[in-house]
């Protein structure tokens, strides 16, 4: 691609994902009023919520230092880096080169770094177990992700998200690789709703139940904290999205099929995740690591059919 | 003959730098600081000139030992481990003026500095060490040196055990070294000289028992699993500065006997990169579990050296992986990540130490539990901490990524048909460490500098002196610089690792784009700063941490370390058996209890001691041989004697 195409993509890409990322929440909210019968809030409403706790002023504990502010800006910086780096309507992210989603994946844990340390700088006991939860998940949770991503270098023969998810996106029909690709599909999910807090693992609702991970560890923000802790997690949403919708949605190669389809798939993917949050209760907490378990051994056996294949 | 002239001054700046503090009272510490700088400066200009010019030197006398030569071959490789070797130190001896001064330990701190500076001069020597009986008098020294600083608060029983653990295990891999070197000696007619050895030996059974003497006798040096039963002990036990140097440096001489076997062997079989693969990963993975469930600040950093020392195994064994199937990407990724780390941990974890160093120095405790709060009673110190802790994690955009990163595209490259499949273990090991890791030091951090004092010791500490502080700094710039632009080490990565691999043609460039790196960094930087600054100047007012309404909150119901590990130190249990008390719940009002957690090593508990208990206890069954009499000792003499005569006869 040429230098002003990159630049082009990366702006459009940047701000899509800027402007579009509260709206799954909306979604999601919205799916689930459905289902109970409720109007539900507006589509829009966090984006409401977003404006109004930027204008507001902020209470700091006093136990806090510089690091408790860090949490939810390094939260949204990686989240925006990470989103120049994942393809979504094009073949390739503007920024892509070899090795580019071992990059990706430690983006996250640079976030899940600082928004640990915010979250243990309160000194508050709720927070400290949001926190021992989120580092303890995500043990299980990289190794799912990254077996899925070794399962799809070896299948497309590249090592840049760009190509292995264009790639696989191709993989489903006409050949043997759909059962596999099923597999990691079924690992990422799992991985992308454990990742993003959501039901049947982490309920974003509540906030005073004890078995909650990410919305327990930002307690003790507010206002314009508390803002960029909320956009940073729907950015992330988006993210991790669109690495599970580019995983099993085959582009055409012209632009304006492709970006509307991947945009309608990522709604797709919220009311899914809607769907899901309306029909599951919330699993316990010890069943969290037998899922994250399980989805380990599916990317594992992905991996194992693909050698076999290629 | 200048850089041979500039290898020696350093050699010998750095291994008398203790003498002068030893002769006069006073500033001996000083003085031994600018000699190590001096020294420091000498080493950089060599490795510059080797790494970065390509002007390899060499150097040999005579040596009155059989078989000894005083051959000296200043490569590439070598020249890589010499910079952080003459460098470092020069940065510890700075701070333990502070650390350990002249007025507060008078009687030991001149005889630390001695055997520092000899310390420091004999890994010198190993970097550039071409014969194999030079080699290990170099090693001699240093481990004995090693011992004699660990033990240097001998009036502690458990500084004494930790110092007999690491003599014991110093020169069993001393032993192994040699026998070793003996095998290659004899392959090679009785020379000792080091060098690239035949095709076809490594296949050889002469070859496979040198490759695991060797690798246990390194091993037992890197301190990688199931070698590294004497590290954690020694490393708790020693002064902090020590510390450092033995984790940042000593350590790395295993990794560099490793790296040179590689370098000799033009056919190594696959399973030697099987064995390495998975011992780092086995113990990576352990190590890190362990330091989950340790108290002690420094145990659990000297348990995440044996997790690191296993990221460079992992890399080796891609690197071992590539010469045997020969695909030299494999070996050029996989070495030059192994060095990347090898360099980035020599870094890090000194600045680590020196931290826990610090902490002790104004607390005058290393158990975590009683600490927390420490970042607002010394923010400069909680910040260079927390540099060193997210980059040992592995997290851009600090120099741990860039290494890792290596070793994580040689394993993706491996994945490629007619690869080596297995190099999907360093991938799925790695991921699970960067994980943990993640884990061990948000837990660290948190624990000792955020929330709230825990007890008095934390509420009343100060900052660190300025002396202390700039060694500290000037380490974690180097972590940042590194981590930023990785792509200023390319030349001399891919010199050394073109000696690894033995195709000089080899680039990095094309395989792994370290300018990315700095992409990414450039992109993410600004991005943080302007949303940091945007929550600092938002108006704010200080309250209480949220309570829920609970009336009386004390800094006692914060998450402590030990809760912060619990579900992944109870995942473990199985194989790292710690020593647990439960108390027996009975009954509608059960009666008070204590429960209690101690981290055990397993195999050192229940493995090596119970061997070596047996092994004293055989020996005692010999003692009614020594009675003391010159009489009865004639008489062995001659039964020997004549033992010997007949079977010579017949």
């Amino acid at each position: 691609m040429s230098g002003p195409r990159i630049l082009l993509l990366l702006l459009a890409q940047l701000a899509l994902t800027m402007v579009l990322a509260p709206l799954l929440a909306g979604v999601i909210n919205k799916v689930k009023a459905l289902f109970a019968g409720r109007t539900g809030p507006p589509v829009l409403q966090l984006y409401r919520d977003l404006a109004k706790l930027m204008g507001k002023g902020q209470v700091l504990s006093r136990s806090t230092t510089g690091v408790f502010l860090a949490g939810p800006a390094v939260a949204v910086a990686t989240a925006l880096v990470a989103a120049l780096m994942v393809p979504m309507g094009a073949a390739s992210a503007p920024v892509a080169f070899a090795g580019d989603l071992i990059v990706f994946v430690y983006l996250f844990a640079l976030s899940r770094f600082f928004t640990v340390l915010a979250a243990l700088d309160t000194g508050s006991p709720f927070e400290g177990m949001g926190a021992a939860r989120e580092v303890t998940f995500a043990v299980l949770a990289e190794p799912a992700l990254f077996l899925g991503l070794a399962a799809l270098a070896r299948f497309s023969g590249a090592t840049s998200l760009g190509p292995m998810l264009t790639r696989a996106g191709h993989g489903w029909v006409g050949g043997l690789a759909s059962g596999p690709l099923a597999l990691i599909l079924a690992a990422w999910v799992i991985v992308f709703l454990v990742e993003n807090s959501r039901i049947p693992f982490d309920d974003p609702n509540t906030h005073l139940e004890l078995t909650m991970v990410h919305e327990v560890m930002i307690l003790d923000h507010s206002g314009p904290g508390l803002a960029m802790a909320l956009y940073g997690a729907s950015l992330k949403l988006w993210v991790l999205g669109a690495l599970v919708v580019r995983l099993c949605l085959p582009l055409r190669g012209t632009w304006w099929i492709d970006w509307p389809a991947f945009v309608a798939a990522m709604l797709a993917l919220a009311a899914a995740v809607g769907v899901v949050e309306s029909i599951m209760a919330r699993l316990k907490l010890r069943r969290i690591s037998q899922a994250l378990i399980a989805a380990l051994v599916s990317a594992g056996f992905g991996f194992l059919l693909l050698l076999l294949q290629v | 003959m200048l850089l041979p002239g500039l290898f020696f001054s350093a050699l010998i700046l750095a291994a008398l730098s203790g003498v002068p503090g030893l002769l006069s009272r006073g500033s001996g510490g000083r003085t031994a600081s600018w000699m190590l700088a001096g020294a420091g400066l000498c080493g950089l200009a060599v490795a510059g000139a080797v790494l970065y010019g390509g002007h390899p030197w060499q150097a040999e006398m005579p040596w009155a030992l059989p078989g000894a030569r005083l051959r000296f071959q200043g490569d590439a490789l070598g020249s890589f481990l010499l910079a952080p070797v003459t460098l470092v130190p020069a940065l510890l001896s700075f701070y333990s003026e502070g650390y350990w001064s002249d007025e507060v330990h008078a009687h030991t701190a001149p005889r630390l500095r001695f055997f520092f500076g000899l310390a420091t001069g004999s890994m010198i020597l190993l970097t550039a060490a071409a014969n194999a009986m030079l080699f290990l008098f170099a090693w001699e020294v240093m481990a004995f040196m090693a011992f004699l600083m660990v033990c240097i608060s001998d009036q502690d029983a458990a500084v004494r055990e930790a110092g007999w653990v690491n003599l014991v295990a110093a020169h069993t891999g001393a032993l192994l070294l040699f026998a070793g070197f003996s095998v290659l000696a004899w392959r090679n007619g009785g020379s000792f000289d080091l060098g690239p050895l035949p095709a076809g030996f490594a296949a050889s059974p002469a070859g496979t028992a040198a490759f695991l003497l060797l690798l246990a006798g390194f091993g037992l040096k890197a301190g990688i699993g199931p070698f590294h039963v004497w590290l954690p002990g020694a490393h708790a036990a020693a002064p902090s500065h020590v510390s450092a140097l033995l984790s940042g440096l000593l350590l790395k001489m295993g990794i560099l006997g490793l790296l040179r076997i590689l370098a000799w062997t033009p056919d190594p079989p696959l399973w030697w990169a099987g064995l390495l693969t998975g011992m780092g990963a086995a113990s990576g993975i352990l190590a890190l579990a362990s330091a989950l469930g340790q108290r002690d600040l420094k145990r659990m950093l000297a348990y995440s050296s044996i997790e690191n020392v296993s990221i460079m195994f992992l890399g080796l064994g891609l690197a071992f992986a590539g010469k045997a199937k020969g695909l030299p990407v494999l070996t050029l990724l996989g070495g030059a990540g192994a060095l990347l780390h090898l360099l980035n941990h020599s870094l890090f974890k000194p600045l680590l130490f020196m931290g826990a160093g610090s902490v002790m120095h104004a607390t005058g405790t290393r158990d975590m539990e009683r600490l927390g709060g420490l970042a607002k009673r010394m923010p400069r110190t909680a910040l260079l901490f927390l540099a060193g802790a997210a980059a040992i994690c592995g997290l851009p955009p600090l120099n741990g990524f860039a290494g890792e990163w290596l070793i994580y595209l040689g394993s993706l490259r491996a994945l490629e048909p007619r690869g080596w499949i297995w190099g999907v273990v360093p991938l799925a090991a790695l991921a699970v460490i960067g994980a943990l890791a993640v884990a061990v030091f948000t837990r660290a951090y948190g624990v000792v500098f955020l929330g709230e004092p825990r007890t008095e010791a934390g509420a009343h500490a100060h900052e660190s002196p300025p002396a202390m502080l700039r060694p500290m700094g000037i380490l974690a710039c180097l972590c940042a610089l590194i981590g930023l632009c990785p792509w200023l080490l390319a030349p001399a990565l891919n010199r050394a690792a073109g000696e690894l691999s033995g195709d000089p043609a080899l680039r990095l460039g094309g395989l792994a784009n370290l300018g990315a790196l700095t992409l990414i960094a450039a992109l993410g930087v600004p991005a943080f700063a302007a949303l940091w600054l945007r929550l600092r100047r938002a108006p704010s007012r200080s309250a209480g941490t949220w309570d829920c309404g609970y009336a009386v909150p004390t800094a006692r119901i914060q998450y402590t370390a030990s809760g912060f590990a619990q579900m992944l130190t109870d995942a473990f249990r199985w194989v790292l058996l710690p020593h647990e008390r439960r108390p027996r719940i009975q009954g509608l009002n059960p009666r008070p209890g204590r429960f209690s957690v101690q981290p055990s090593d397993p195999l050192l508990d229940r493995a090596l001691a119970p061997l070596f208990l047996g092994a004293a206890r055989l020996a005692n069954m010999l003692r009614f041989l020594q009675s003391g009499h010159l009489s009865i000792y004639l008489v062995y003499v001659v039964l020997i004697l004549v033992a010997l005569f007949t079977w010579t006869l017949a």
